[in-house]
């Protein structure tokens, strides 16, 4: 439990840091970067959460082709790849974010303490296996499932054709 | 180990997704932004679903990482075309709709 508590920790610290990163940088390249860290500290979440194959389509998925989307994005998109000083809002809607940031993070943090307190996880957890996720998704929530091929053969259609040069 | 550790994290990666989306004027600086947030919910899903010692919560952060894939798709592709057409992806300048 302790160690799980510093990896927690450790962890943790990283994707704030890299997460302030991602929203402060003034170069998008390097933001896509920071966001890298920002998911893998995820998928390590996830580990702890006793949540394996979450973590691995996590890898798979955003890492590698999300990661790979973006970075297309902006090389697409500029002219130059470097310090980029025209990426952010001028200064009151920046005060305006820092402002609806804060007022979410205090609301969501008091509502939390205050319903979950020192609520501990289960010390030996329900392990699911993939297969046992796997009869979810395809049982219970097949609906949904259906949805989701829609919307990703939607998505993949219009993406196609939005970005075709005709 | 706490609920409330993985549940705060969460909170906090959400503000910060949401300071990013407003404060951010490119483009694809937003849709980073968004998958901060995205990924928030996803923790916050897979802390109940331990908590609770259900399956639920994993099926819906798969659920959630497959709209996140979808979304970045179509939204890069907007992007790509705005580009095309306004050679610059700064947000402020799109108001050719604004009434």
């Amino acid at each position: 439990v302790v160690a799980q508590n510093i990896f927690f920790a450790l962890i943790a610290a990283m994707m704030i840091v890299a997460a302030l990163r991602v929203v402060t940088a003034k170069n998008v390249v390097h933001a896509a970067l920071w966001l890298v860290l920002v998911l893998v500290g995820a998928a390590g979440q996830y580990i702890l959460l006793m949540s394996s194959f979450v973590a691995t389509t996590q890898v798979l998925v955003y890492v590698g082709a999300i990661m790979v989307l973006f970075l297309f994005g902006t090389m697409l998109t500029r002219s130059l790849i470097g310090r980029d000083p025209d990426v952010d809002n001028p200064s009151p809607m920046k005060w305006v974010g820092v402002l609806t940031g804060a007022v979410i993070a205090g609301t969501l943090g008091y509502v939390l303490v205050d319903a979950f307190g020192d609520d501990e996880l289960p010390a030996d957890p329900v392990i699911f296996t993939t297969g046992q996720i796997s009869d979810s998704i395809f049982g219970q929530y097949l609906l949904p499932f259906w949805a989701l091929s829609f919307v990703l053969l939607a998505a993949v259609v219009g993406a196609i054709v939005l970005a075709r040069r005709d | 180990v706490l609920v409330n550790q993985f549940l705060l994290l969460g909170a906090i990666l959400f503000s910060i997704g949401v300071y990013g989306v407003i404060a951010r004027k490119n483009a694809v600086l937003v849709l980073m932004s968004i998958e901060l947030i995205l990924n928030s919910v996803n923790l916050n899903l897979l802390a109940f679903a331990m908590r609770n010692g259900s399956v639920e919560g994993q099926t819906f952060a798969l659920y959630i990482i497959a709209v996140a894939a979808a979304e970045v798709g179509v939204g890069l592709g907007m992007v790509l075309l705005i580009y095309r057409n306004r050679r610059s992806i700064a947000l402020d300048e799109l108001s050719t709709m604004k009434g």
